[in-house]
C-alpha cells in the first residue's frame, strides 16, 4: 500500500471532481427537461406524438451510453452541413458533447419515471380540481406536476446516482474528470489498488451525499 | 451497405463475431454475478452483524463507482494481483490475463452486486410461514432452500434479473476500453480505417438494440414459465 500517492493523488482527484460535478449538474437539469417533455408527449392521446416519445426512451433506455457519446461526438463531425452550421461550435467540443449525450440519455429514463408517476396520480385528485372550475391548464402545472414530483423522488434519486456513474464516460472522449484523471495516475504509476480506494471513495461520498439529499427532500414532501 | 459485406470486402463477419462476444462476455459475466450472488445474498441474510456489514459493504461500493473505475482496476491490477499469489507459490514468471476473462470478471463483480440485491429482496418478500412449513415437514436445511425457498424466490426474482441482465449487456460495452474485440471495439476498428464513425456507431447502436429486443421477448417466456399458477 503506498500511502504517499494515495496523499498526492487526492487534491488532483479533488479537481477532477469539479469537472465530474459540472458534467452531472449541467446534464441534470437539462435532461430533466427533456425528460418532463418527453412524458408529456407520451401522455397525449396522439398515436405519433406518443409512439415518437415511446421510440425515444426505447432507444435511449436500449443502448449503451458509450455508444451514445460514440455517435454524438465521433459521428455527427462526419455530416458536412452540420460542420459548417454555427452547431458546429457545440459539436466540436468534447464537454459539450458529453453532456448532449448525457442529457439526451438521462431525459430518456427520467420520462419514465416521470410518465409513471403522472400515471399513478389518482383520478378523483383531476376531478376534484375540475368540478372546483379550475382550468385543465392550472391542474396540470398547480396539482399534476407537485404530485408527481413528489412521487418520483426516490427514484430519481436512484437516477441521479446512476448518472453520476455515468459521468464517468467522459474520459472516453478526453474529458479529465473524475475517472479520466484516476486512470491517467493508474497508468503512470501502475498502482490501481491505491488510486482506486481513493477515486472511488470521492465516488461514495457523493453517491452518500445525493442518497441522503433525496432521503430528506422525500420526508419533507412527505405529506 | 456494402461496408456491411462478409468476407474481405466488407465488416459484415467481423461485426457478426464481435456480437457473438458481447453475447459472450455479457452470460459470463451475468454467471459470474450469480456466483458473487450466491456468497453475498446469505451474508446480507445472516442474523450476524459482522457478517451484514461484509454483504453491505459489497453491494454498496460496486453500485457506488463507476462501472469503468472498476474496469481500470481490474484491468491494471489483475495482472499483478495475479503475478502476487503465485509468487507466494514461488512462480515468479509474468503472467498475463487475457482480456476476456478480465472483462467478464470486472462486469460479473458489477452484475453480482445488483443480483445480490434482487435476490434479498426476493428472499425477503416471500411469506415467513413458507420457511416454517418447510422446518415443520422435517426437510434437511438443503431442501428445504433447494425444493421450498428457491423455486419461489426465482419467481419473485425473474423480473428483476432482466433489468440486471439489460445493465450487464450494456456495461460490456465498457470492456471496449481493454481492447477486447466486442461491438464497442470492432465498431471502433471499422469507424477508424473507413473513417465512417457515425455509420458504425449507429450500426453498433442497432446490435445493442437488437440483443436486448431479443433478450426481452426470451425473459418475458421465462417468466410466463415460472409463474405458472399464480
Amino acid at each position: 500500500m503506498d500511502l504517499g500517492l494515495m496523499i498526492s493523488s487526492f487534491p488532483k482527484l479533488l479537481n477532477a471532481t469539479v469537472v465530474t460535478l459540472k458534467l452531472l449538474s449541467v446534464s441534470l437539469i437539462v435532461g430533466l427537461f427533456i425528460g418532463l417533455l418527453f412524458a408529456i408527449l407520451r401522455l397525449n392521446k396522439n398515436i405519433f406524438v406518443n409512439r415518437f416519445a415511446y421510440g425515444y426512451s426505447y432507444v435511449f433506455r436500449g443502448t449503451p451510453l458509450l455508444v451514445q457519446i460514440f455517435i454524438i461526438y465521433f459521428g455527427l463531425g462526419q455530416i458536412e452541413s452540420l460542420r459548417s452550421s454555427f452547431l458546429w461550435v457545440i459539436l466540436k467540443e468534447p464537454y459539450w458533447c458529453a453532456i448532449i449525450a448525457f442529457a439526451l440519455n438521462t431525459g430518456a429514463y427520467t420520462s419514465e419515471i416521470l410518465r409513471s408517476a403522472f400515471q399513478t396520480i389518482k383520478p378523483g385528485i383531476i376531478e376534484a380540481g375540475k368540478s372546483l372550475g379550475i382550468s385543465t391548464k392550472i391542474i396540470f402545472y398547480k396539482v399534476q406536476i407537485p404530485i408527481a414530483i413528489r412521487q418520483s423522488l426516490p427514484a430519481y434519486g436512484n437516477e441521479i446516482i446512476l448518472m453520476l456513474k455515468g459521468t464517468s464516460l467522459a474520459s472516453t472522449v478526453t474529458l479529465m474528470d473524475l475517472t479520466g484523471v484516476a486512470k491517467y495516475i493508474i497508468s503512470t504509476t501502475f498502482k490501481p489498488i491505491e488510486v482506486f480506494i481513493v477515486a472511488g471513495g470521492i465516488y461514495l461520498f457523493m453517491t452518500f451525499i445525493i442518497h441522503n439529499l433525496i432521503k430528506f427532500l422525500e420526508k419533507k414532501y412527505q405529506h | 451497405m456494402e461496408l456491411l459485406a462478409f468476407g474481405d470486402t466488407g465488416w459484415g463477419d467481423e461485426l457478426f463475431r464481435a456480437t457473438l462476444m458481447t453475447i459472450a462476455v455479457s452470460i459470463t459475466a451475468m454467471l459470474i454475478g450469480f456466483s458473487f450472488a450466491a456468497i453475498f445474498t446469505p451474508l446480507k441474510l445472516s442474523k450476524y452483524k459482522s457478517l451484514n456489514i461484509v454483504g453491505n459493504i459489497y453491494t454498496t461500493v460496486i453500485r457506488g463507482v463507476p462501472e469503468l473505475l472498476v474496469i481500470y482496476l481490474f484491468f491494471f491490477g489483475g495482472s499483478g494481483a495475479i503475478m502476487y499469489v503465485a509468487s507466494i507459490f514461488g512462480y515468479n514468471e509474468y503472467i498475463e490475463i487475457n482480456a476476456f476473462v478480465t472483462g467478464s470478471f470486472a462486469i460479473g463483480i458489477i452484475s453480482g452486486a445488483y443480483s445480490t440485491e434482487v435476490f434479498r429482496g426476493a428472499i425477503q418478500s416471500i411469506d415467513k410461514g413458507q420457511f416454517e412449513a418447510a422446518k415443520i415437514l422435517g426437510l434437511s436445511k438443503f431442501s428445504q432452500f433447494y425444493k421450498i425457498i428457491l423455486p419461489q424466490m426465482l419467481r419473485l426474482a425473474i423480473p428483476n434479473l432482466s433489468n440486471v441482465w439489460q445493465i450487464t449487456l450494456k456495461d460490456t460495452s465498457l470492456i471496449s476500453v481493454t481492447g477486447l474485440v466486442e461491438i464497442m471495439r470492432q465498431s471502433y476498428i471499422a469507424a477508424g480505417s473507413t473513417r465512417d464513425p457515425l455509420f458504425f456507431y449507429s450500426f453498433a447502436a442497432v446490435l445493442y438494440l437488437l440483443l436486448t429486443f431479443l433478450s426481452m421477448k426470451l425473459i418475458n417466456k421465462l417468466e410466463v414459465k415460472y409463474s405458472r399458477g399464480h
